[in-house]
């Protein structure tokens, strides 16, 4: 499979830093703000800490940005410092007892999912409402960290299947299996919920 | 060969990304075309994907560009040397 590198503006941006323009550094991280954020915040669970992380992965990238190759996606680059950032800090956070990152036997790891027979869409606008984005955040946050690493790369951040195995350290086929347990548990809690927030006038069609 | 709804589900996933062999993804759409409730599984999960994708689920919180940007100046303007170590 082919794998896109990063951009040319990216590797310009990049190549201008390194040559001493360090300031244009805004300008290269400015489009992944959000992403850097987002992982801190659903792997922490804590706006504090996660803006910490995410202002750290980033120092940490302008630090090494040398060291960055031109092979991988920077977004990837930059995916993995956070990844590591967070990691770190929940580990030291001795007061809150580290979740475990080993694999549940199969019979714990089995997901039913919710079964709804007149399921209809939610529409995108209801995550308009801060009810329905509180209920979408607390059940990614619920997800056992490893499956909601996965989940976080992968269906958040939008990192190929490839790319998730690479970034976490595990095979093609435990992301799989990972992801799919995810989103098992992610149906599961959140079909009946969302059906119920949403008043049947609201329905509105969508694809 | 006809195969049950608890198969299915093992293989929203895989369906979802069409990872799925050949073969296996056929049986799964045979599946779906008369089972409302795998179908309803199916659509749920793609929905709730879309959802927890979405950009306006998680927000950033207030001035936190702001506060990254003036910390990233800081270090960038050199008020602290950069270290050569590579970690
Ligand atoms: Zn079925």
């Amino acid at each position: 499979m082919i794998e896109r590198g990063t951009t040319p503006g990216e590797e310009q941006l990049i190549a201008s830093i390194l040559g001493g323009n360090s300031h244009e550094f805004h300008a290269l991280i400015r489009p992944y703000e959000r992403t850097v954020y987002v992982m801190a915040l659903t792997l922490l669970k804590n706006e504090a800490d996660a803006e910490d992380v995410a202002q750290e992965a980033f120092l940490k990238a302008f630090r090494n940005l040398k060291n960055f190759r031109a092979e991988s996606k920077f977004s990837t680059w930059l995916i993995s410092i956070t990844l590591n950032e967070a990691r770190s800090r929940l580990r030291r956070k001795s007061a809150v007892p580290m979740e475990s990152l080993d694999e549940p036997s199969d019979e714990q790891g089995h997901v039913s999912p919710a079964l709804l027979r007149d399921w209809r869409e939610i529409p995108s606008e209801s995550v308009e409402r801060l009810e329905v984005r509180q209920l979408l955040q607390q059940a990614v946050e619920d997800i056992p960290l490893i499956y909601r690493e996965t989940f976080i790369l992968r269906d958040i951040e939008e990192l190929s299947i490839h790319e998730t195995a690479e970034t976490l350290g595990i095979s093609v086929a435990s992301v799989k299996v990972r992801l799919h347990r995810a989103r098992m548990m992610l149906q599961k809690r959140l079909a009946p919920q969302l059906k119920q927030v949403n008043p049947k006038r609201r329905w509105l069609p969508w694809s | 060969m006809v195969i049950d709804c608890k198969h299915v589900w093992n293989h929203i996933s895989g369906y979802l990304d069409d990872t799925l062999s050949a073969e296996v993804k056929e049986l799964v759409q045979e599946h779906l075309e008369h089972c409302e409730i795998c179908s309803a599984i199916l659509d749920s999960t793609r929905n709730i994907l879309i959802l927890t994708a979405d950009e306006r689920t998680f927000e950033l919180p207030l001035g936190f560009s702001e506060r990254l940007h003036a910390r990233l100046s800081e270090e960038i303007e050199g008020i602290r040397p950069a270290p050569s170590k590579s970690d």
